[in-house]
């Protein structure tokens, strides 16, 4: 497959494949990484790249294929086996114990023992404060790891993969979080560790990344290995092309529409530790986008918006309309809809079906006496579900067993039905295929096209741009610029969206 | 990547003590932080508490400490409770809860006064090792139920209360243990004391000491407490956490155990109603002595000094001439109030930590 290094590989996979129900989520991985090589894994969310990586890591058995570690077939039941056998990998949502100190976090399970099988907390702070160190970065080992900012969660996720002293370290999109000295940090552990004769495996979406750092990148799409490169032997228009595997002009098919009336206006929002005097508004027909690194209170900002979080001044206003703080009800009233981030948890009753799902939110104007029968929830989601072409096999199918692109779609059907005002997307095309990712944003498109307001938060810096009639770019609960669609570039943006934190650090 | 990029600002004018505790810890020096830490802990206040009652009370009656029955029941009364306390708190911090403890410190009560009827002439040790084993294999089953079928532990706890209530009930028939029945040997360790300290309360304090200690220095203490803090993030992270779940319920069923022989010795006879409604009394213990009821912190300190506190204020009420509808309400308010403290204090917590990130 790849180079011509003679020894053997640390991580061998070929054709591995992993279903969860009717739902392939790896078709044939394949992937080989050899010792001293920082290896790049990319594709399109939706690739199967986390599944992968879940495989590597015990969290998913794998239901076929070869899986060998350093020569010898293994066969993780648990994340304790994959530890055990010297594999260590950053999750891209960090997974800590709020309760406990960061210390802790980092050396659970394994904490520094002193005569008796005492823990000797003194060595553990010793060392987690070495590994900060090394980091670069200023975190008090003691302190609690809640409240963290995500950025700094990440970095404690990176420390404890480091502190494992494993043989192979996999970082999925570890960067998402960080700002740019944090990312030359990691970046610079990465390639003393590749010196050390470790195998890495590193997931990002941005090429700049992959281009700098990597030695070797492997391709995925749709659940299937594509091809292996050397990166000195490629470009990224070549790795585009591989990953997308078809034409990427119109990818993000937005119509100018007719700007109208103001219908969302925020002013001097604040929450402490989260946002400040956050001023903007959203006119109907407009899609605003609001850019910034993971952790700048984008989605803070709209969850305050929509009611479900508090804020401790300021106003919202609706179609001139105030809309109370703390009630998602009286917002839903309004005419905002809220589409959150996190589908699984915030936006789907996920063991309810598709139909259930749909008619969840116009249960008051279904309802007839008070009582919903399902055949009035099917004839209210029927129409829904079947203009977002949504590929379940009934309606009556549980929402959990779909794909990620799916059950977006199922999330988006729910909320036009309130026929609402304003629409706050926080990451419309997270885990989605490529081809339903387009159709998302036509969706969108041809929405705000009808004149409804869209308030679109995404960290994916092509869709802001493709999307976005306006861009507000937040830092650290700031907006630190407000850029017309002709002046949103991805420097400008991502200068926006740093350089309060380059200033502070 | 040199020493300077990891400068300490200098501390804020407007930061305090309790403030840096809380975010930057390492910043002060270690006794100031070991001061700080004890100050500010939900142990001392439940403490100071206890002390409050206790000196109301002696003003009142002066016997109520200093009298040497005052001193002894202040010390003895407790200690069945904290063993139970102490079993329940490892329980919580790990997420769930255990109330089958009562039944089976009723089963094995039963069990001690029936082996002394059976073999007269039976080593106390023997007895109370079985007492230790039939706990054990008792929690065992809640642990096994817990751990493997995915329900949750009150739901199978308050299963096998009925369950161990039920053989109990069947075993015992109409039989009852009195006195007569058991070594005088036995029933003398119910009383006697050392240095005017109970040996019951000793053994308790023991045990707590060992479980304290484990908890706070042993790997597989502070496992409990990662799982009770994030039991997704602890699958994740590779703990055994189905062995420290059966673990934790094999040791709330031991001590259930254990208290069950000392309730014997202490009480001298065994009836149908023994136990019944302390699982109840356990968990309000702990709950006010600061652990949280959704796992993750607490210490078992505080659990027995809330149980020291209960079972005080229930002999205090009554000698302060409060109605027996007020000493129950006041348990009651003390219930509430400490759940209602703990929820204030998280939530402070949480806010004080999301403010410092303006300052960093």
């Amino acid at each position: 497959m790849s180079t011509s290094n003679t020894a053997a590989p640390v991580l061998v996979l070929r054709d591995v494949s992993k279903s969860f129900g009717p739902v392939v989520a790896l078709r044939s991985g394949s992937l080989s990484v050899d010792a001293g090589s920082i290896h790049a894994l990319i594709g399109e969310n939706g690739a199967g790249k986390s599944t992968l990586v879940k495989v590597v890591a015990g969290v998913h058995r794998r239901d076929s294929g070869v899986f060998e570690l350093g020569g010898e077939a293994v066969d993780f039941g648990s994340t304790a086996d994959s530890k055990q056998s010297g594999v260590a990998v950053i999750y891209q949502e960090p997974t800590l114990f709020p309760d406990l100190s960061v210390t802790e976090n980092i050396f659970m399970g394994r904490q520094p023992l002193a005569r008796g099988r005492r823990i000797d907390r003194q060595a553990m702070h010793t060392e987690a404060e070495g590994l900060f160190r090394r980091l670069g970065v200023r975190i008090d080992p003691r302190r609690p790891a809640e409240g963290l900012s995500i950025a700094d969660q990440q970095i404690i996720e990176i420390a404890k993969a480091i502190s494992l002293d494993a043989r192979l370290l996999v970082m999925d999109e570890p960067t998402a979080a960080l700002s740019g000295v944090e990312v030359e940090r990691l970046f610079a552990v990465a390639r003393s560790l590749r010196d050390e004769g470790r195998a890495l495996v590193f997931i990002s979406h941005r090429f700049d990344e992959v281009f700098e750092l990597c030695d070797t990148v492997t391709v995925m799409r749709d659940g299937s290995y594509i091809d292996t490169r050397r990166i000195d032997e490629t470009t990224p228009s070549d790795l585009v092309s591989l990953m997308v595997g078809r034409d990427v002009d119109d990818l993000f098919p937005k119509v100018a529409a007719e700007v109208g009336e103001p219908v969302l206006e925020v002013r001097g929002l604040n929450r402490a530790g989260v946002f400040h005097d956050i001023d903007f508004e959203v006119r109907a027909g407009e899609i605003v986008g609001l850019a910034g690194l993971v952790g700048a209170g984008r989605s803070e900002i709209a969850r305050a918006v929509f009611g479900v979080d508090a804020y401790d001044s300021g106003s919202v206003t609706l179609s001139g309309k105030a809309v109370r703080a703390r009630d998602p009800r009286a917002a839903i009233r309004a005419g905002m809809a809220f589409i959150p981030e996190d589908r699984r948890k915030q936006g789907l009753v996920i063991d309810a079906s598709v139909t259930r799902n749909v008619a969840a939110v116009i249960r008051n104007g279904i309802a007839r006496a008070g009582l919903i029968t399902g055949s009035m929830e099917n004839k209210a989601a029927g129409p829904w579900a079947g203009r977002l072409e949504v590929k379940t096999n009934a309606l009556d199918m549980n929402a959990a067993t779909m794909s990620g692109g799916n059950q977006q779609k199922v999330v988006i059907a729910k909320w036009l039905a309130t026929n609402p005002k304003l629409l706050i997307i926080d990451e419309p095309t997270r885990g989605i295929d490529v081809g339903t990712k387009s159709e998302v944003h036509r969706l969108l498109s041809e929405l705000a096209g009808q004149g409804l307001a869209i308030l679109m938060i995404s960290s994916e810096l092509p869709e802001v741009l493709g999307m976005a009639d306006r861009v507000l770019v937040l830092c650290e609960g700031q907006i630190t610029a407000e850029l017309d669609r002709a002046e949103a570039t991805p420097e400008a943006v991502m200068h926006a969206a740093t350089h309060h934190l380059e200033d502070v650090r | 990547m040199s020493h300077t990029d990891i400068e300490r600002p200098q501390p804020g004018a407007g930061t305090s003590t309790s403030e840096a505790l809380l975010v930057e810890p390492s910043r002060l020096s270690p006794t100031r932080r070991a001061l700080t830490t004890v100050l500010r802990s939900r142990e001392l206040s439940i403490f100071l508490v206890l002390v409050a009652v206790v000196v109301l009370a002696t003003t009142k009656n002066n016997g109520f400490l200093f009298s040497s029955d005052g001193w002894r029941n202040f010390l003895l009364n407790p200690s069945i409770l904290l063993l139970l306390a102490v079993g329940q708190a490892v329980v919580i911090i790990t997420r769930n809860v255990d109330l089958s403890v009562g039944s089976t410190m009723a089963l094995t009560a039963y069990l001690t006064g029936r082996l002394f009827v059976d073999q007269p002439n039976i080593p106390i040790i023997v007895v109370v090792l079985a007492c230790l084993a039939m706990g054990a294999v008792l929690g065992l089953v809640n642990g096994v139920l817990v751990a493997y079928a995915g329900v949750p532990a009150l739901v199978i706890t308050l299963g096998t209360l009925y369950i161990y209530r039920g053989i109990m009930l069947t075993w015992a028939g109409s039989d009852r243990i009195n006195a007569g029945d058991m070594p005088r040997d036995f029933l003398s360790l119910g009383t006697k004391t050392i240095l005017s300290i109970p040996v019951l309360t000793i053994i308790a304090v023991v045990v707590l000491a060992v479980v304290g200690y484990y908890l706070h220095t042993a790997r597989g203490g502070r496992e409990l407490y990662a799982i009770g803090s994030d039991p997704d993030a602890a699958h994740l992270y590779g703990l055994a956490v189905r062995r420290r779940l059966l673990a934790a319920f094999v040791l709330s069923g031991a001590l259930a155990g254990l208290a069950g022989v000392l309730y014997t010795a202490r009480y001298g006879t065994v009836s149908s109603g023994v136990g019944s409604g302390i699982e109840l009394q356990a968990v309000a213990a702990a709950v006010i002595g600061g652990i949280a009821i959704f796992g993750g912190s607490g210490t078992v300190w505080g659990a027995a000094i809330g149980a020291f506190l209960l079972v005080t204020i229930n002999r205090a009420l009554p000698s302060l001439g409060i109605e027996d509808f007020w000493q129950r309400a006041v348990v009651g308010v003390l219930i509430l109030g400490a759940i209602v403290l703990d929820r204030v204090l998280a939530r402070r917590q949480a806010r004080k930590l999301a403010e410092s990130r303006d300052h960093s």
